[in-house]
């Protein structure tokens, strides 16, 4: 019992983090259709900034909450004003932008901060379930995820804001001429996006050592889990994570971590192969 | 593109600066330098084997150091077991390009489009290189081969001539089979471009439903295109663990594939020539960038990435050759203005050549 408990504990852990870690993608990607492949490069600032703004004395949930977010989408800001504008609409070529950006990131991060893990230690400690133990941190991770896909949904489908947003990602010039900047609206999703980003970087902190390069870890899967999900931004990203993160969790829990990964990446071909338009492009037609 | 870059002269030229450096270099260089020569040579069919599937194929594939990596391996593996090179040698090339042929059996035949074919070939990647980092333990091995995880498998013997194991190539030997190797690898994808096969496989590309329509199964043809480069990436890891005699799964990594792609866009998409030049000029770049301490290579190399995206995406070899065409038609048009004006049809040349 104990032990069923904890599984459905983990493979919730395994769902939540997808969702964490793609959904800056899935705002980047899905409305906006840029390839974002930097998306590793902004959680490991968000990560960098958790820990500065830690090390500096701030309370860490104030710096993972907060900062790390401002940070990126700030940083997100910039970039899409100096190179993302000028690519729009040419998807192979901001795919390989976004690439030179990534690197370039790492670099520069290599440059300052060094090539050594940095970290800070889980909070709140852990309670137990029978023999076993578990950190509360899990259960936070859980939280986030569902808090965060509420969010979005509220964002997108109660403001008008989310309104404009999906209006000007449908028609930019009907917008355009409605009033609307489409160019200020690419760029402030695009920063939402970079935000997201920051925000799943800061919150994987201390569960993953932070290294100039742990963006690399993350890129894979949650391009898997975008583009997995399909057409549809939050039932896509919801779907294809609750599928790929039990698949995931339940092939490491029978075998090794590295086959759970591996296990994961071979449904997600499977996948494609079968419904190549994603998840969304077969079920749940129509939904957000 | 120039007229001049189709034409058989730019094959017949680039083949002649090749067999010159092949006769040359071994006597002009000491042996340090010969063995960065072959680095070179060996990354530039790798480059190569992008360039074609990418520039002339229409197919970005991230993943194309799967079958690099593959060819490695599959080369370590058997010349381990097997002893004598010669069968090795064709192994790792008809195992990745057995490999890539399933690959693009599901993705071609999946009718997926760019944006997937590029995640699932990354995918791929990441498997491969999850798998092979795995395989520390002893009780990992194919034969006598262990696998050896993330310590790579180190001592993979050299070449040798055929059939005889004792005849070990020497170091100017490797560079001189693997710059022969780069040089048969141009002139006979050169030579496929031409050919009817090669027509078909761009035109697939420029349009895809239009060679449907014509009566030609694309999927095929790209199929054809993706096998065969993953046949010649496989060549190019087999020369790496010779060059080496050591092969790790960061050959699987994303910065390998990152690299391929690099070069591919600087030296110029759509040019065979490009992948080569743009090969060594990053090589040289990022071994250079290694001697001193201000920047390091990503930060150089995503720089570099970025603006050529922004600024010169064509790549050096069109631009290059843009600008020497122009350079040409200056001189030449005080020459040519009065002819040209007696018959009237001054505009054509240039309209035809600035395409």
């Amino acid at each position: 019992m104990d032990l069923a408990l904890i599984v459905v504990i983990q493979v919730l852990y395994a769902v939540a983090g997808l969702v964490i870690v793609s959904a800056g993608l899935a705002v980047i990607f899905g409305m906006m259709k840029v390839i974002n492949l930097a998306h590793g490069e902004f959680m490991m600032l968000g990560a960098y900034a958790t820990i500065t703004a830690h090390g500096l004395g701030l309370n860490l949930w104030l710096a993972m909450l907060v900062v790390a977010p401002i940070v990126v989408g700030l940083i997100g800001v910039v970039l899409e004003r100096l190179v993302i504008r000028r690519l729009y609409g040419r998807m192979v070529d901001t795919m390989l932008a976004t690439w030179g950006l990534s690197l370039l990131l790492v670099g520069i991060v290599t440059s300052i901060a060094g090539n050594t893990t940095a970290g800070v230690s889980a909070p709140l400690g852990s309670f137990s379930i029978g023999a076993y133990s578990v950190s509360a941190y899990t259960l936070v991770i859980i939280g986030v995820a569902v808090v965060l896909a509420l969010v979005i949904r509220w964002v997108l489908m109660k403001t008008s804001w989310g309104l404009i947003a999906r209006g000007t990602m449908q028609r930019p010039e009907m917008a355009d001429a409605l009033g609307i900047s489409p160019s200020r609206v690419y760029s402030v999703t695009f920063a939402v996006g970079a935000a997201l980003s920051g925000l799943a970087g800061a919150l994987l902190a201390p569960l993953t050592g932070v290294v100039p390069t742990m963006g690399g870890a993350f890129i894979a899967k949650a391009f898997i889990t975008v583009i997995g999900g399909g057409p549809a931004i939050l039932a896509g990203l919801v779907s294809a994570s609750a599928l790929f993160g039990a698949i995931n969790q339940l092939a490491a829990f029978l075998t090794t971590p590295v086959l759970g990964e591996v296990a994961l990446l071979f449904a997600a071909i499977v996948m494609l192969r079968l419904l190549p338009q994603g998840i969304t492009g077969r079920f749940f037609k129509g939904s957000l | 593109m120039t007229r001049f870059a189709h034409s058989w002269h730019s094959a017949a030229l680039t083949l002649a600066i090749g067999v010159v450096l092949l006769l040359a270099l071994p006597g002009m260089v000491d042996d340090f330098t010969l063995i960065q020569f072959t680095i070179y040579a060996v990354m530039a069919i790798l480059g190569v084997s992008l360039g074609f599937i990418w520039g002339f194929g229409g197919i970005l594939c991230f993943g194309q150091a799967a079958f690099f990596g593959l060819g490695a391996y599959t080369y370590a593996i058997a010349v381990i077991n097997i002893g004598d090179s010669t069968i090795p040698f064709l192994l790792a090339i008809v195992v990745p390009a057995l490999f890539a042929a399933l690959l693009g059996y599901v993705i071609f035949y999946g009718r997926l489009s760019d944006v997937y074919m590029g995640v699932i070939t990354l995918t791929v990647t990441l498997i491969l290189f999850n798998l092979v980092n795995s395989t520390a333990g002893p009780e990992w091995k194919i034969g006598s081969a262990p696998l050896g995880g993330f310590n790579g498998i180190p001592g993979i013997p050299t070449l040798n001539l055929p059939g005889n194991p004792d005849e070990v190539l020497s170091q100017q030997a490797l560079f001189s089979v693997s710059m022969v190797c780069l040089l048969v690898v141009y002139a006979g994808l050169r030579w496929l471009i031409a050919s009817k096969l090669g027509r078909v496989i761009i035109a697939a590309k420029e349009n895809e439903q239009r060679v449907l329509l014509l009566g030609y199964d694309a999927r095929l043809y790209k199929l054809i295109c993706f096998t065969l480069g993953g046949a010649i990436a496989g060549l190019a890891g087999c020369l790496f663990a010779n060059w080496g005699a050591f092969t790790s799964p960061t050959i699987f990594g994303l910065a390998m594939s990152a690299q391929i792609i690099i070069w591919v866009i600087v030296g110029g998409l759509g040019t065979l020539v490009g992948p080569v030049v743009g090969c060594v000029v990053i090589q040289w770049l990022t071994s250079q960038i290694g001697t001193q301490q201000v920047f390091n290579s990503n930060l150089v190399l995503g720089a570099i990435l970025v603006v050529f995206v922004l600024l010169v995406p064509r790549g050096i070899v069109p631009s290059l050759g843009d600008v020497m065409a122009a350079a040409w038609r200056r001189r030449k048009a005080p020459a040519d203005a009065p002819v040209e004006a007696k018959t009237g049809s001054a505009p054509l040349a240039p309209t035809e050549t600035a395409r």
